[in-house]
């Protein structure tokens, strides 16, 4: 139970790739389904890559745009332009 | 193939120039004069420049990203109306759930706008400053669009039209409204401590994520909508608050015991206040999404705990009375909903017995509780409602000096027996619900012996007069419409007509 980061995200069309990001660079990455949003869970430490959202969707992607599907989170942010990272102890 | 990613300047440097690069130290006025609430409460900055917002976000960017927010949230606040959204609900009691919410919580976004702007004023740091105007406009435009969304159920169904004036007055909305008017008339570390930290960090969550999530499972778009899109910006707020916390240990050592009295302080107030939340989502939603137990073990106790656990390092520790706020995860919704049950005649929604699927539901999620305490008290009352006896509380009850809510909790460790504390101050009396709200009394007495508590009101006659009639009047709740048990009510009656006239259409 200790360290666990997560962050929670609507399910809906424009957050499933970011999803679907998350869970592919984080393989410890566990995801939890209620109605209408996702809560994913992650030891330590959870990654959302630019890059890997913007492969996905065919455009450049901003990890700012984060702020509209984003619901909630738990753990210690870190941004900048190339990804976002949920940590402890940062 | 995906285009590479084209380079701009990048997000720290943007940030820096938009933050700090338009701050100035002030040369003709002492800085002590210009922001003259920063250093009263003995909590000591050596640098303010240390401060980042982690998400590094600066006005250009917040104009972008919440004009598309609010341009999506429109779209499908209009679309609810046009095609009656009202219809497509699990059932009437749920709206209950959003009379709660607009009487009780939307008038606090607005509160904390206003806060939040005297503190996007009055701090020292440029970064917290910039934070605190942003997070101040979104509070705004919570405010705002929950009345909007709300306004259409407001066509519809009762208990809705005098919501401001019912949150200034309702004896149960004193709750909520206490809360907040105690962190509004603190000083501002104490503010971010309270609003930032302990709501919107540790406990928010345990408001809207099972709140919208119940919405959705109950086929309100509206509620969604505006509940996700108002989310969104708290994933913000709630940043703003851990760096907060530890921006002010990480500053100075003797800021650690200041920190550590408001956060034992205001987790036990909003767990208390959060004890309306516990109620509707247990009671309130015709289809439940989880029980505030579980919410409380995933949004306390586990992301809670590795919260704590990583504050340690600074010498925080675990919330005074974190305990006991998590044995009463076993209890608090079944007392509250008890005593709106007893209550009913002075509550701005409706109230019902849950019904026995209901409440194999709740023997499931609480074994070690409901059945043994809480069933056997909703079998009697269905029981005397049955033969024409509905039971109704006609006393005013004792309410707690600092949470407000009437003195229907049980002791720890013995649920058969309710609590009771007191203390004497300037030869008064005053009297606690817990040994938590007791503490805080104690620390501030001068503070909470000022509270405006509404039975007290209601017996020094400031209340509108002396009886129910005249109390519902001053409350400017309408008796038989806005108030007592769903079953017989004007919104029972119009939702069967709906439902009547639906199957009619379905031959």
């Amino acid at each position: 139970m200790a360290g666990i980061v997560s962050i929670t995200l609507q399910n809906n069309d424009e957050a499933r790739p970011v999803i679907e990001s998350i869970l592919q660079d984080n393989p410890s990455a566990n995801a939890n389904y209620m109605p209408g949003a996702v809560k994913i869970d992650c030891p330590e430490r959870l990654v959302v890559k630019a890059e890997s959202v913007s492969e996905r969707i065919g455009r450049d992607w901003d990890p700012q745009e984060i702020h509209l599907t984003i619901v909630s989170m738990g753990g210690s942010l870190d941004e900048d332009d190339d990804e976002l990272v949920l940590s402890w102890g940062a | 193939m995906t285009p590479p990613r084209k380079k701009k300047m990048n997000l720290k440097q943007r940030y820096a120039l938009m933050t700090r690069g338009l701050d100035w130290e002030t040369s003709y006025q002492k800085m002590d004069d210009v922001f003259p609430y920063d250093t009263f409460e003995g909590i000591k900055i050596t640098d303010w420049s240390k401060w980042e917002d982690p998400f590094r976000l600066t006005m250009d960017a917040y104009w972008k990203y919440q004009g598309e927010k609010e341009r999506k949230l429109y779209a499908v606040l209009d679309s609810f109306a046009q095609n009656n959204g009202q219809l497509g609900i699990s059932d009437a009691r749920y709206v209950n759930a959003i009379k709660l919410f607009l009487t009780g919580v939307t008038p606090l976004e607005y509160q904390a706008h206003r806060h939040f702007a005297h503190l996007g004023r009055h701090i020292r740091g440029a970064g917290p400053r910039v934070a605190a105007q942003m997070q101040s406009l979104d509070e705004l435009r919570h405010a705002q669009t929950q009345i909007h969304t709300i306004s259409h159920y407001n066509k519809y169904f009762d208990g809705f039209a005098e919501f401001p004036h019912m949150h200034d007055r309702v004896w149960y909305l004193s709750v909520p409204k206490s809360f907040f008017d105690d962190a509004c008339t603190a000083g501002p570390f104490e503010f971010f401590t309270a609003i930032s930290f302990a709501f919107e960090y540790v406990l928010t969550n345990l408001l809207f994520v099972p709140f919208m999530s119940g919405a959705a499972y109950n086929g309100d778009l509206a509620t969604v909508t505006f509940g996700f899109s108002a989310q969104s910006d708290e994933a913000r707020h709630m940043t703003l608050g851990i760096e907060v916390i530890k921006f002010m240990l990480e500053q100075h050592p003797d800021n650690l015991p200041i920190v550590q009295k408001w956060v034992d302080k205001w987790f036990w107030r909003g767990h208390k206040m959060l004890g309306l939340v516990a109620m509707m989502m247990d009671y309130m939603l015709p289809k439940r999404i989880m029980s505030w137990k579980e919410a409380w073990e995933i949004y306390f106790t586990e992301a809670g705990g590795a919260l704590f656990e990583d504050l340690s390092r600074y010498g925080l520790r675990v919330p005074k009375y974190a305990d006991i706020a998590t044995e009463e995860a076993e209890h608090i919704s079944h007392q509250n909903w008890a005593i709106f049950y007893q209550y009913t005649q002075a509550a701005g929604f409706h109230t019902w017995l849950p019904t026995d699927e209901e409440m194999a539901w709740l023997s499931e999620k609480y074994p070690n509780t409901f059945d043994k305490y809480y069933r056997p008290r909703f079998e009697m009352w269905r029981e005397m409602e049955a033969k024409g006896e509905r039971f109704y509380n006609n006393a005013l009850p004792q309410l707690c000096q600092t949470c407000q809510i009437p003195m229907g909790y049980t002791e720890p460790g013995d649920p058969t027996k309710i609590g009771f504390r007191s203390t004497e101050y300037k030869g008064d009396r005053y009297h606690f619900c817990s040994d938590g709200c007791k503490d805080i009394f104690e620390n501030e007495p001068e503070k909470f012996a000022q509270a405006w508590l509404p039975v007290h009101q209601i017996f020094q006659g400031n209340c509108g007069g002396a009886d129910l009639g005249d109390v519902l009047k001053w409350y400017h709740m309408e008796n038989g419409t806005d108030n007592l048990d769903y079953s017989g009510s004007p919104d029972q009656q119009q939702w069967d007509a709906w439902q009547a006239a639906r199957k009619k259409v379905a031959g």
